[in-house]
Order: structure tokens, then sequence, then C-alpha cells
């Protein structure tokens, strides 16, 4: 884990003491509204429907059950008892009172977390693989490389007022968990034939109103220039990214109108005129923060548990749970633990004050005081022995944390749509709710395997709607709720958008649609098929017509 | 007719202009402005700025239920989340 040094401690009191004083003279009157704003939305706090939302930064989405322990304790004191993770490893709160934000900020620092950068047109808060560190299939650990990037982008004064937001995301595995496609820069780390490892960067990808999947405009960056190559494309992107219309700010719109070639040739001008200056790390730099992402004390173990062989024989509930929300480690004797924060009928992401005390126990207890959260909503305990597993998934059941749907069809995202959120047209997370109810039974869902269902409540897409396997986007006609389909999008390595099907549909039309596009792929799918595999097999037409000959 | 509406600054409460130029967390007790007044009443509001954030106008009927476009969402900022029947003013119960 990353500890702050004196340089981020003092950064980030100095941060919330600055921010107090704004507060104090909002709250006076000496600052209006309109000056506010920019000041508290660089300190990660929105005003939505109902009152603020304060959102705290997890760097790559990795903290300790010290800092869950904290948001647990903000959570009970200045708000309603209950967070909610968001699709960028992020945590957000949504009724805390702007008196109370300046005391939040300081029991935050206190256990170094803050909320910067998880707002504004700056490079936000960098995410990665939740199984960072623990993966069997990855060449290395990304989170330093995350790490080196929040360090560098933090406060960057050349980068503080970009023409928009801009989100950075590193995977290092074949595997993409990080959604880097969709990112404005996605990082991959490879090893090439050559044995070295280095970065495929791939910019320009995102979602919203204007979805792109991203483009490789570098197949092999050497990582020890990893900074320049960024700064490089941040400046191409600063200087020449729009700042006229703000549908339009985007990298991604710069990239495409460019085309890659030439965008990719106006960065690696930039970059001639800066590689190997004062921004790339020093080896004994990177060696330092590397030394911060050391693997924990593993024990030597075998592969097999006889415990845990025991436990799957004795109870088929945990053996389900074990075939469904564990991963394999890349170290023997032990597993990758994912904690479903999808109760059948429940509001995706959100999570009470006893369940983060919960995890944070049980993550201290058998995962080395680890948590990572994930950009799906869902929370993972990345290093926990097999032979304490049948434990882990009792203390998790316990606190009503233990569904068995990782990655199924109840398994969805969905952003706070109308119930929470200022820009939604339409409600989101009642759609997530009866679809997973609907699909509610967790054998009959394992059983249709891996399917990915997303749900956006407008147009800018926070719930991830066009890479969903099945995605749906809320539109709003007269007053109305109407909800369209789309299908066949990925937001993983296989990154693809999704296409419209057909017109939009009422809330309790889409949720039989669903249904309808399930059982569809059921009676069609070949051998180990998963539902976007059956999809691109057949094309959107027969799809389509399953759906309009239901209705 | 329109109403004004509002969040309270110190908090973010959802609030509305009443009849008496104070603020009212109740949307029944809002007061109704002709269409023509609405932008004078919407700026002197937004000019009480140590008060509230986010002043605008919402158009609502003769029987002063806010019309239908914008209908779905002054319910769930008035009443709150209709996800969480627990939280908002909806959960505050009746005397």
């Amino acid at each position: 884990m990353y500890r702050y040094d004196e340089f981020d401690a003092t950064m980030v009191a100095e941060r919330a003491t600055q921010f107090r004083g704004q507060v104090a003279r909002r709250l006076s009157g000496e600052l209006s509204e309109d000056e506010f704003k920019p000041l508290r939305l660089m300190n990660g706090l929105y005003l939505q429907l109902h009152a603020y939302m304060l959102r705290v930064a997890i760097p790559y989405g990795t903290f300790t059950s010290r800092q869950m322990r904290m948001l647990a304790h903000v959570a009970r004191k200045y708000d309603k008892g209950y967070g909610h993770f968001t699709t960028r490893q992020n945590i957000q709160y949504n009724w805390p009172a702007l008196v109370d934000v300046p005391d939040i900020l300081d029991d935050l620092a206190s256990v170094e977390m803050h909320a910067i950068q998880t707002s504004g047109n700056c490079i936000r808060n960098v995410t990665s693989d939740q199984y960072a560190g623990a993966a069997a299939d990855e060449v290395e650990d990304p989170r330093p490389y995350a790490e080196m990037i929040r360090q560098w982008s933090t406060f960057h004064p050349e980068f503080s007022f970009l023409p928009r937001k801009f989100k950075i995301a590193v995977t290092a595995s074949d595997n993409d968990r990080a959604a880097t496609r969709v990112h404005d820069i996605g990082l991959r780390l490879y090893k090439n034939d050559a044995g070295e490892t280095g970065f495929e960067v791939i910019v320009g990808g995102g979602l919203g109103r204007t979805p792109y999947i991203g483009h490789t405009i570098r197949e092999f960056l050497p990582k020890e220039h990893l900074l320049s190559y960024l700064e490089a494309i941040l400046r191409v992107y600063n200087t020449q990214g729009r700042r006229d219309n703000l549908y339009k700010a985007r990298i991604k719109i710069l990239v495409n109108t460019e085309g890659a070639e030439r965008f990719g040739e106006l960065v690696e001008a930039e970059w001639e005129a800066i590689k190997g200056g004062e921004i790339d790390l020093p080896a004994e730099e990177m060696a330092r923060i590397d030394a911060y992402f050391a693997p924990p004390p593993f024990e030597a173990l075998s592969v097999d548990s006889a415990a845990l062989d025991q436990s799957r024989q004795d109870n088929d509930e945990f053996a389900q749970w074990l075939r469904v929300n564990t991963v394999p480690h890349k170290i023997p004797g032990y597993a990758i633990v994912n904690i479903s924060l999808k109760p059948i009928g429940g509001i995706p992401g959100d999570i009470s004050d006893e369940q983060m005390e919960a995890v944070a126990d049980i993550a201290e207890r058998y995962s080395f005081d680890e948590i990572r959260a994930t950009h799906e909503q869902n929370l993972t305990l990345a290093h926990v022995k097999k032979d304490d597993l049948f434990a882990v998934w009792q203390a998790l059941k316990a606190a009503d944390l233990a569904t068995a749907n990782a990655s199924l069809a109840s398994d969805i995202i969905a952003c706070p749509g109308l119930d929470y959120c200022n820009l939604a047209n339409t409600r989101s997370i009642p759609i997530a709710q009866r679809i997973s109810e609907r699909m509610g039974d967790l054998e009959k869902q394992e059983d249709l395997g891996e399917l990915k269902i997303k749900i956006s409540g407008c147009i800018n897409a926070c719930g991830h709607h066009h890479v969903g396997h099945i995605g749906i986007l809320g539109v709003d006609k007269k007053g109305e709720e109407f909800y369209q389909i789309t299908l066949g999008g990925s937001a993983a390595e296989d990154a693809s958008l999704g296409e419209i099907v057909g017109r939009g549909l009422s809330s309790g039309d889409v949720v039989d649609a669903v249904e309808t596009l399930v059982g569809f792929y059921r009676d069609n799918r070949q051998d180990k098929e998963r539902f976007l595999d059956t999809y691109r097999r057949l094309g959107a037409e027969p799809f389509k017509e399953a759906l309009y000959a239901a209705a | 007719m329109k109403i004004v509406t509002a969040n309270r600054l110190e908090d973010g409460a959802v609030v509305y202009l009443g009849d008496d130029d104070r603020w009212t967390e109740s949307l029944a007790d809002a007061a109704q402005f002709d269409d023509q007044d609405a932008e004078n009443v919407l700026a002197a509001a937004e000019s009480r700025v140590e008060e509230i954030a986010g002043a605008y106008l919402a158009p609502v009927d003769e029987d002063g239920a806010v019309s239908a476009r914008e209908r779905l969402r002054e319910t769930i900022r008035s009443a709150g989340p209709t996800v969480r029947l627990d939280l908002g003013r909806q959960s505050e119960c009746c005397a």
C-alpha cells in the first residue's frame, strides 16, 4: 500500500484548511454560488437534487481497513448511514451538509484520504485493475504506475484547467478489468517479443453522448517514459482540444477529428522535445514507489486446501459462491474474493456503515488489511487464503454481502439516475432492481454465465450502457420515462459499442424485454458461448425479431 | 404559473419560496407567480446568496401541482429518492 510522505500529507491538510475558509466565505455570502462552484468542485462537492454530494477519491481503488472504517464513520456521523461506490472506484455520499464538509475533509485527511480530483476539468482519480498484485494473468502489478500518474497529475499546474475532465485507466493484464479502451487514456502494460515490459497507449475512448472506442497511438512505450509521454498527450490536448463547445471538448473528439494517426504524430513530436528530461522519473524514484506495493508476506502453501474441499462438499450455497465470486490467485493456496454490492433487488454500489465495518474487519483478519473497489461497483479482497474462504464467506453472509452473482445478470452497473442526480432525465436504479429481481434465481443466473447489464439515466452514460452486453438508456419523453436498449457492447479487451435495437420501451416493458433477450440467447447459444458471443455470432436481427415478436 | 425552488445553502435541502417571502420546505406552501412576474421574483431570490443556491422556476398547473414534464423530478426533490422511502421528507411521518 502507498503511504503518504510529508509532501502528500502537507498538501492534503493545506487543501482541507483552504476549503474550510472558502466554505466560511460562502456561508457568509462573501462568495456567490457562481464564485464558489468551481472551488467546491475542486474538492469533489456537487449540488444534487436533495442535497450536496461529496465524492471521495480512492486512488486506483486500493484502500485499507482503517480507511474503510473512516468511510463508515463519515457515513454515520455526517450522512445517512451509507455510501455509494461509483464506476471509477470512488465512493460518494448523498446527503452531506455544506457546513459539515470541512470537518469531513479533516476526518478523511487523518487517514490519508481526500476528495481532490474527483470533479472538475482536471486529470481525475486514476483507476486500475481491482485484482492488481494478485491476478494470475498480470505481467506485473500496475499500481506503482497508477501511483506515479497520481503524483504527476495531482495539482499539475499546466493541466488544472483542461478543456474538459480527463480519465486515465491502467491495466497489466490481457484480460481488461479496467475498461481501458473507453477512457481518455488507457494504458496496457505487457511484455513484448523481446521480453521487455512497456505500455500500449490507447487514446480517445469514452462514453457519454458521443461514444468511441480508443485508438492505439503507440504500440509499445518503454515504461520509464510513461510520464513524459502522458505529458505530451496532455499538452496536445490542452492546446488543441476545443473549449468553445462543452459537448466537443473531450479528447475523444480531438482524436477522432484529427484522426488517430495525425494525433499520434502530434504527440510524438511533442514527446521528442521533452523525453529524457526531468518529467520521467529516475530509476531510484520508480523503485521507491515500487517498494510501497511489495507483495504482502504470503505463506508458502500448497495449491489445494483440504479444509476448503470439505466445506465445498458440505455446503452447496458456499460451493456456488466459491464458483461465482472467487478467482484464481497468482500465489498457490490463495484466492481473490469478490464481494457483491448487488444484492437481489438492491441498489447497485450502495453499502451501509455496518457493512463497511464488516468488510474492514474481514479484510484486516483475512486479506492483509487491504480492500479494493471495482469499477463495476463491487469490492474485492485480493489475497485470501483458501483455508479461510469458508470463514470469509460466513462473515460476508452475516453482513448480507455474500450474493453469488459476480459478473452475472444481476451484477448490474447503474448510475444514481433521477433518484439522486441533477443531470438525469430518468431513474435507473428501479430498473436495475426489477431486472435483478426478475433474474433472481442464482442457479439460473450461473447457467446464463457472464452477462453485463449496464443502465444509464441520461445520455451522459455514467452507467456505461454503451458497453453493456445489454445496455439500457433512459430517455425522457414529455415527462414520461422511456428506456432504449443497446446490445453487443463490451468494456473488456474485446471492447465494442452496443447497437440500438428499436424504439424506447416503458419501464415495465424494458424488464420484460431483457427477459426475452436473455431467453433468446439461452435457446440459441452454442457450447460455452456467453450472451455477447451469441450476439456477435448471430448479429442484431434475430435478437430484434425475438424482442418485437414478443411485444 | 411558476414557483421558485432552490437548495438551502447550509445543508442543500430543497426549499420553496413561500407567500411571506420566506423559504419553506413544503411544496404545498410554495407561492405561485404569474409567468410575467416570475423572472423578477427569481432574480430577487437569487440575490439572497447567503440563504440558497441553484434557484430556478418550476412550472405548476392551476392546482399547484408541478406540470407534467417536470413532475417526476420535482416529486423526487420534494419527497426523496423513490428507491429509499426511508429517506427524505417522505420518511418524516405525519403528525
